[in-house]
């Protein structure tokens, strides 16, 4: 029942006195009003602004935060009043929405922002009116476009356990992944151009003998072109054939219109093998080389504009038949029309109406070959009318099927923009988060001195302490200082990370652990110029993600799955097994975000040595395991 | 010569096409034909009626309400016309919602005819205050006077049997297809025996206000169910 209805409820009850008359038995019991309460007000305060309204008006919808009893969580005792931390100017179009029945979208609001309103609130986003609705749906697509567009960028990093088929693929429908498929992108390119060339030379004109007159290439060279020919069909075919062994689904790749523009391309060739001896369908062989042309349409792998032409094309179908519908009607019209004009003229080229499609067409499309004139008034009238409305039948569909090209290249190029800058601002979150994770290990080395000297924390330091670290910060720092003492190692940085290895004597690289420090994916920068030779699972990465703490995330970035921290210990668990590996061999690389730092590796041996900063060499020896900060 | 000949008919059927094309043009201006087929559009404009109700005062002298309860009964009433009257196709609207199984349109419509007491086509907040207080605060002589007045739908003083089926009919109406048991096409019909029989002493087809008034004040059932309602608001 809506909202407002439920006001006149009352009335519907009282008006049904008009039943008791008539009525034969007697009636139910009326429900009883208990504790009538009086209507009151309720003040909200939304991040400051205070709204109020009737507590009736948010009964309205008892299945939402605040026309349920979930809002008593809210309620603050000293100002009697009920406190969001929410932002108010999303908060207006949700109170509207009990006032008056109807949830309506700001435009100016962004999408993911209001969604996440109304997620709080508990309103389902499918009430949203129908005045708002529309824009709501398409704003909603086009943020789940531009999110899947990301999440494909990050499907495409290399995962760690792919078999050679799977990189096969990969590397065919990417060919920036790997160097031999960069090489064998520009390879097929070049030989379908050399096809294509060779298609279109073959019937140039080449000189001719003297007893004949001018052969095409073609049948001059037949030996050269034929040899070029079988190449080029050759490689298409093996190409075909290792796309299709490669593909994760046969069925639909055979099905897919690349595969047949390149089946369509090499059949002729296969087919004018078998037939060469067969006089009969010669003439039906001929006509098959034409089909050679499609060779050319092999390019739209090459060419992103062309696929979005295609698209375009695709999805415009309607537009386009529109188009198609009304030239044929008004083709047959103005050629009827212009025959019987023009029946009278004596020497008139409008033998018959489909005689006169001609002269409509290209009148229509103003061409005007000028093969065929009207010569009576009559025509000539008519004729100019032609032409005209063929210009504006034409431009009636255009701007649609433009807007939707538009509108598509414009996608792809904000996701080309969008990955080109990915790489830069994820460099510059990283310098910003470089800056704040050292913080943790400076402080630790001023508090840690402090504690291992047992000096009592004087008053002096207390206040220097306090003074450099806020209460969340010492919170952090703590937490990592317990986690360092649970596994009895310890955060280091880098530089002496990278010493201690040198001094190693066991020289392997140090496997790399997937970080979470943004969407950018599981490779960090610390492995691009390292082997990866143990891929690890992606098993060190810390569930806790939280934003709350304020120097843990600079920057809010949205974590995608997050095993749990138990599978980062069984990274833990698999590193106890070699043992015998003292060194960094068995350290793990773990960029540590600003979360929480992945575990170190366990070493059999305890850190008991003293922390102070000079002393972080000797440390060397033992398992310290490097922390790079990301 | 020939070719003269068909120049000239050339001629003539341009001329034929343009003496068409203008009486055709000067039909449409006649307005015998219409080009255009949604040219009535422009008569459907919303005269945007607003009125205001009387004085909280007067209303609570009239009725028997008290001011919050009036305040409160106004703000309902806005919210859903904020024009202040309702005419009878939002009145039917608000109705139906409360019995979606049925159809309510038809009881709706007597209903409306008792609350527009002035029957001037629209019900503004004064008439359906009064009505309601009638129905919630008033004596059972005053209810069932009204509920007399309801049924009574040519206001004549007198219920024949025929007024009194369309109104079983439009009750029954409201209960829809889906009841248990299920509903005979002659239950309105026998009701309505049920109920003469009942109400019409001297049998003579009509039921007087004065023999409705008699009859339901010597049945208890009626008695109680009329004090049903007391404290709906």
């Amino acid at each position: 029942m809506a909202a407002g209805v439920a006001a006149w409820l009352p009335f519907a009850r009282a008006a049904a006195i008009g039943w008791m008359p008539v009525a034969n038995c007697p009636m139910p019991v009326a429900p009883r009003d208990h504790g009538k309460r009086q209507d009151e007000l309720i003040i909200l305060n939304v991040s400051g602004r205070r709204f109020q309204t009737w507590r009736t008006t948010l009964d309205r919808y008892p299945d939402t935060l605040l026309g349920s009893s979930e809002k008593e969580f809210f309620y603050n005792e000293e100002t009697k009043e009920y406190f969001f931390d929410r932002d108010p100017d999303a908060f207006r179009s949700i109170l509207n929405f009990y006032r008056t029945g109807k949830l309506h979208y700001p435009r100016h609001e962004c999408i993911s922002a209001y969604d996440e309103e109304l997620a709080f609130f508990g309103i389902i986003p499918e009430i949203i009116g129908d005045c708002c609705y529309e824009e709501y749906k398409d704003r909603k697509r086009e943020n789940a476009e531009r999110l899947m567009d990301d999440q494909e960028e990050n499907k495409d990093n290399k995962l760690p356990n792919m078999n050679f088929r799977e990189t096969m693929w990969r590397a065919f429908e990417n060919p920036h992944t790997s160097t031999m498929a960069l090489v064998f992108y520009y390879v097929t390119g070049f030989f379908i151009a050399i096809s294509v060339i060779t298609n279109v030379v073959e019937t140039v004109p080449c000189g001719s003998t003297p007893n004949q007159k001018d052969v095409p290439c073609g049948e001059r060279y037949t030996v050269a072109f034929f040899c070029m020919d079988t190449a080029c069909v050759m490689i298409f075919t093996v190409e075909y054939l290792m796309r299709l062994f490669a593909a994760p689904s046969r069925y639909r790749f055979m099905r897919s219109v690349m595969s047949i523009i390149d089946v369509v391309a090499i059949l002729p060739y296969y087919i004018g093998l078998v037939m060469t001896n067969n006089e009969d369908v010669s003439g039906a062989f001929v006509t098959l080389r034409v089909f050679r042309v499609f060779r050319i349409f092999k390019f739209s792998r090459h060419s992103q504009g062309l696929r979005i032409l295609g698209y375009t094309l695709k999805s415009c179908a309607s537009e386009l038949g529109f188009l198609l519908f009304s030239l044929t009607m008004a083709i047959i019209i103005f050629a009827t029309v212009m025959f019987y004009a023009e029946k009278g003229s004596s020497s008139s080229k409008f033998t018959s109406i489909p005689a006169s499609f001609w002269y409509t067409i290209v009148t229509m499309t103003t061409l005007g070959y000028g093969d065929m004139v009207p010569k009576t008034i009559a025509g000539k009238i008519f004729g100019s009318i032609c032409s005209l409305s063929g210009v504006l039948v034409i431009a009636l569909p255009v701007p649609v099927i433009v807007s939707n090209f538009s509108r598509i290249y414009h996608q792809n190029q904000r996701a080309d923009k969008r990955r080109a800058q990915k790489k830069a601002r994820l460099a510059r979150i990283r310098v910003v988060k470089t800056g704040m994770s050292s913080a943790f290990l400076h402080n630790k080395r001023n508090g840690l001195f402090n504690e291992l000297l047992e000096l009592p924390c004087s008053e002096e330091v207390e206040q220097h302490l306090s003074k450099t670290a806020s209460l969340l910060e010492s919170q952090h720092h703590h937490l990592l200082h317990c986690l360092e003492k649970t596994t009895a190692h310890e955060f280091v940085d880098e530089q002496l990370y990278e010493q201690n290895c040198r001094e190693g004597a066991v020289q392997s690289y140090p496997s790399c652990s997937p970080s979470l420090s943004s969407q950018e994916g599981p490779t960090g920068t610390c492995c691009t110029h390292q082997a990866r030779k143990n891929p690890l699972p992606d098993a060190s990465v810390p569930p806790t993600c939280q934003g709350a703490l304020q120097e843990l995330s600079a920057v809010h970035i949205q974590c995608s799955d997050q095993p749990a921290l138990s599978t980062s210990r069984s990274s833990l668990n698999m590193k106890l097994d070699d043992t015998s590996r003292l060194n960094c061999k068995s350290g793990l690389i773990t960029t540590a975000i600003i979360s929480i730092p992945t575990p170190p590796a366990v070493s059999p041996e305890g850190d008991s040595q003293p922390l102070t900063s000079p002393s972080m060499q000797t440390i060397a020896s033992s398992n310290a395991v490097k922390v790079s900060t990301l | 010569v020939v070719s003269v000949a068909w120049e000239t008919e050339g001629l003539q059927t341009l001329g034929i096409v343009v003496i068409v094309c203008a009486s055709v043009k000067l039909l449409h201006l006649l307005g015998l034909i219409n080009f255009t087929e949604d040219s009535i559009d422009d008569e459907q404009e919303q005269s945007m009626v607003r009125h205001r109700p009387e004085a909280l005062e007067k209303l609570e002298a009239q009725t028997r309400f008290s001011k919050k309860e009036l305040q409160i009964l106004y703000r309902g009433f806005k919210n859903e016309c904020p024009s202040g009257v309702v005419n009878e196709e939002t009145f039917k609207s608000i109705y139906s919602q409360f019995f979606p199984q049925g159809d309510a349109s038809r009881y709706a419509h007597f209903l409306f005819n008792a609350f527009d007491t002035d029957h001037n086509g629209s019900v503004s907040f004064e008439d359906f205050v009064l009505g309601l207080s009638t129905l919630l605060r008033g004596s059972v002589q005053e209810k069932l006077n009204w509920a007399f007045n309801l049924y009574d739908i040519n206001k004549d003083g007198y219920i024949t049997k025929d007024e009194m089926l369309d109104i079983m009919r439009a009750i029954y109406s409201m209960m829809g297809r889906c009841t248990y048991p299920v509903l005979k096409d002659d239950a309105p019909r026998q009701h309505v025996e049920m109920f003469f029989q009942k109400m019409d002493k001297n049998k003579d087809g009509v039921v007087t206000i004065e023999e409705f008034l008699d009859c339901c004040q010597k049945d208890e059932n009626i008695m109680r169910s009329m004090q049903l309602f007391e404290n709906v608001i």
